[in-house]
């Protein structure tokens, strides 16, 4: 429906013209069912819960009645929901930037023209097929404190031994509203698992953008006498700039929602050091029966999201214009 | 040409067609019969059905059911049962569910939920029916006790028949560490604390926990207040008549902040089982579960019961049962009501009982059934459930509404961690306020 306007004025000058024929009426007709699946199914619930969201619905009863903001303050005002901001915002920055890094980094060496270079490839890609609540089962027993990577490093003569998932240490710990602001530790090891399991995508894609830069520009480089870290750092990588744009949007949409991760791995920790918004989305809802606060938490992650991904959106709708 | 055009057309329109319907028959619940829904036409032209809801798929208690359903169907004949039972959680994706399906007015003809709060807000919902009439004619008023039939009674109306029986206020000890160095079950959470010196110097440790899924902790606190405050405040606490800043419920918080230092540090990565199975390996010494540890125990370790591990009650609780008990009710507007009470009629007799429990590991609601087909843990528990006071639960969804539940998980879970007792009472007292009980 919000196509309408543009088209108009695309097709204005020929409109009058033009008749009602079968090419005209065919594509719209096959749009239909999935246009009014998905204006009810998603954005008529986005709607919904937008609307539970300033209702007083926080029993089995529902009760549609006005209550302004208030569960939006309650939830701000909540030590559960300002742990949940804190560590969204530093698992997103870590995972991201790490899972970029080391993406980048193996596409590079798969890129050089080496021997078995698609078992390599399948190789780290490999764990992008296992759902999120696998890799959360075995990254739960890996970094268990108690068994697992521990028992290694203990052979290996160390007496310190990492805590892992339950280290509520906070790093550097500034006093912010009901908590403390900073890294939690136990946030790396769910960092490490979820950086396991994308940064084979982050390859794929970055792989696919080194190999559409035309061999030209490499060899023009060398005739100019750039040796292969500055060929690597002035040409190639500009090169990728919209490779990277995609990775972060799709690394930051997965990050925001995580859930099955969080939910087989960790759970919500100790003084929920590894909490996140979909989990405390979904206990709210249907353990404490708290519709209006689940749905105004949902609507605080749906705004977050909107912030990366509207402009993103704009930004490649604008590019495929001719 | 022609014909791909009009094949295509064809099945835009049919696409169409079949979401429109799809909308229109969910938004008109009275009419899906007649719009063809055949499960339903059958249903109700004669062939009998009950589906019954539950989150019994573990092990033992699925070997329950399919007793029960056994049973019913031999008590019933021509009955086709439909085992609507959902996996995960300890129950939590099942009471997803189960909200999910009551809200769109579809609800199972019967489901099991807590006894308490938990089944209290379905009927202050105005979802269940009474079930007075089956009491009268099944006799089961004098059959349960009193104080447990209180628990699924709302103004006087009783609405949900009670099938098996926990006790959450169980401490259990592994019986070798004690010998080993002269240590007599505890009787006071001090006691506890002075056998955890003795314990840490030999590098075990004293009480194991393993509160991942958060109500462990909770049940640890339920306990260890019911013990400070006794049977009798600790229900005026929950019916809000003592309040939360009361001296004591901050000394049973102090308690439990006493006892985090001699409790594994890796609790937040276990879950209940594996805070079991340290007590059963001898890592430690204690744990406090609700007696399905006892289960796991005999059942998956392999241990005996008095010569591997003991038991006792929490401190301070010798003479409460904290109940953590499973009834079925009769939701509004079911498919099949006469399906639900006839299933509701073997849940609540001696034989439905007695043909369910031993295969749980829980002991029967109804006080006139048969000892002899139990384990010797439970034929105690069986005894002390006859003369004990029975005390609900709070992390079992008995004591206080789900709201509050999940508020003071949240609570608990803040304070073993920060050790601020005033912020905590203050949560449980406002959570209170917002989150009254039905």
């Amino acid at each position: 429906m919000a196509m309408q306007p543009a088209e108009m004025t695309i097709t204005q000058p020929r409109r009058a013209r033009k008749p009602w024929t079968w090419e005209r009426v065919y594509p719209i007709l096959t749009l239909l069912p999935s246009i009014i699946a998905i204006a009810v199914f998603v954005y008529g619930f986005i709607v919904w819960t937008g609307v539970v969201s300033f209702t007083k619905w926080n029993t089995l009863v529902p009760d549609l009645s006005w209550n302004g903001f208030a569960n939006y303050r309650a939830i701000f005002q909540d030590f559960r929901f300002q742990s949940d901001l804190r560590n969204l915002l530093f698992f997103t920055v870590l995972f991201v930037l790490v899972s970029m890094i080391i993406g980048l980094f193996l596409a590079v060496l798969v890129d050089q023209k080496i021997r078995l270079e698609g078992l390599f490839r399948s190789l780290f890609i490999f764990p992008m097929a296992i759902a999120f609540i696998v890799t959360g089962v075995v990254w739960q027993w890996l970094l268990n404190p108690s068994t697992g990577v521990n028992l290694i490093l203990k052979a290996l003569g160390l007496t310190h031994l990492p805590k892992w998932y339950v280290d509520i240490t906070i790093v550097p710990s500034i006093p912010w509203g009901h908590i403390k602001f900073g890294l939690p530790l136990a946030l790396l090891a769910v960092i490490i698992a979820a950086v396991w399991q994308m940064s084979g995508f982050a390859m794929a894609l970055y792989l696919s953008g080194l190999r559409a830069i035309p061999d030209d520009l490499k060899e023009a480089a060398a005739v100019d006498g750039a040796n292969a870290w500055t060929t690597f750092w002035r040409v190639i990588l500009p090169q990728l700039n919209a490779v990277t744009v995609t990775v972060v949007i799709m690394l930051i949409h997965i990050s925001m929602k995580t859930f099955d991760l969080i939910y087989a791995m960790t759970g919500p920790g100790a003084a929920f050091v590894t909490d996140m918004p979909s989990m405390d989305m979904f206990q709210t809802t249907f353990q404490g029966n708290h519709y209006a606060q689940g749905a105004a938490i949902s609507i605080i992650m749906l705004l977050l999201l909107a912030i990366f991904i509207v402009p993103y959106l704009t930004y490649s709708l604008r590019g495929e214009k001719p | 040409m022609k014909m791909r055009r009009v094949l295509a057309a064809s099945s835009v329109v049919a696409v169409a067609l079949a979401v429109t319907a799809c909308g229109s028959a969910s938004s008109n619940n009275t009419s899906s019969n007649a719009s063809g829904n055949t499960a339903n036409r059958a249903s109700n032209d004669g062939a009998k059905e009950v589906e019954i809801f539950s989150w019994w798929t573990g092990a033992g208690e699925s070997d329950g059911l399919k007793a029960l359903i056994k049973l019913f169907k031999k008590d019933y004949p021509g009955y086709t049962v439909i085992n609507s039972a959902v996996a995960g959680g300890a129950g939590s994706n099942a009471k997803a569910v189960l909200a999910n399906r009551m809200q769109n007015n579809n609800p199972p003809d019967t489901f099991q939920v807590h006894v308490g709060q938990e089944l209290l807000s379905w009927v202050d919902a105005g979802k269940m029916e009474p079930l007075d009439s089956l009491y009268q004619q099944e006799g089961w008023n004098s059959k349960f006790p009193k104080q447990l039939i209180d628990m699924v009674s709302h103004d006087g109306h009783k609405y949900a028949v009670p099938v098996d029986v926990h006790r959450g206020n169980v401490l259990w000890y592994n019986k070798k560490i004690f010998d080993e160095y002269h240590l007599t079950p505890p009787k006071t959470w001090n006691d506890v604390i002075q056998d955890a010196k003795v314990l840490k110097q030999h590098n075990i440790t004293p009480l194991a926990l393993g509160d991942k899924d958060q109500w462990e902790t909770t049940m640890l606190w339920e306990d260890i207040l019911l013990g400070q405050l006794g049977a009798q405040d600790y229900d005026k606490l929950w019916k809000g008549q003592i309040s939360f800043d009361d001296p004591r419920v901050k000394q049973s918080l102090q308690t439990l902040k006493d006892l985090m230092s001699d409790v594994n540090s890796d609790h937040a990565a276990k879950v209940w089982q594996d805070a079991s199975q340290m007590v059963a390996k001898g890592t430690a010494a204690m744990n406090v579960m609700g007696d399905w540890a006892k289960g796991y125990f005999t059942s998956d370790l392999h241990l005996k019961p008095n010569v591997d591990f003991g038991w006792t009650t929490t401190p301070g609780t010798e003479h409460d049962f904290m109940v953590i008990v499973d009834c079925f009710g009769l939701p509004k507007g079911v498919k099949h009501p006469e399906g639900t009470k006839d299933w509701l009629k073997v849940l609540g007799s001696v034989q439905g009982q007695d043909a369910f429990n031993p295969l749980k590991g829980s002991i029967p609601a109804r006080i006139d059934a048969d000892k002899s087909k139990y384990d010797v843990y439970s034929q105690q528990a069986m005894t002390d459930f006859k003369k004990d006071q029975l005390t609900p639960s709070l992390a079992h969804g008995a004591a206080a509404s789900p709201g509050f539940l999940d508020a003071a998980n949240k609570a608990i879970n803040q304070f073993v961690n920060t050790g601020d007792i005033d912020t905590c009472i203050q949560q449980l007292q406002s959570a209170f306020q917002q989150n009254p009980p039905v």
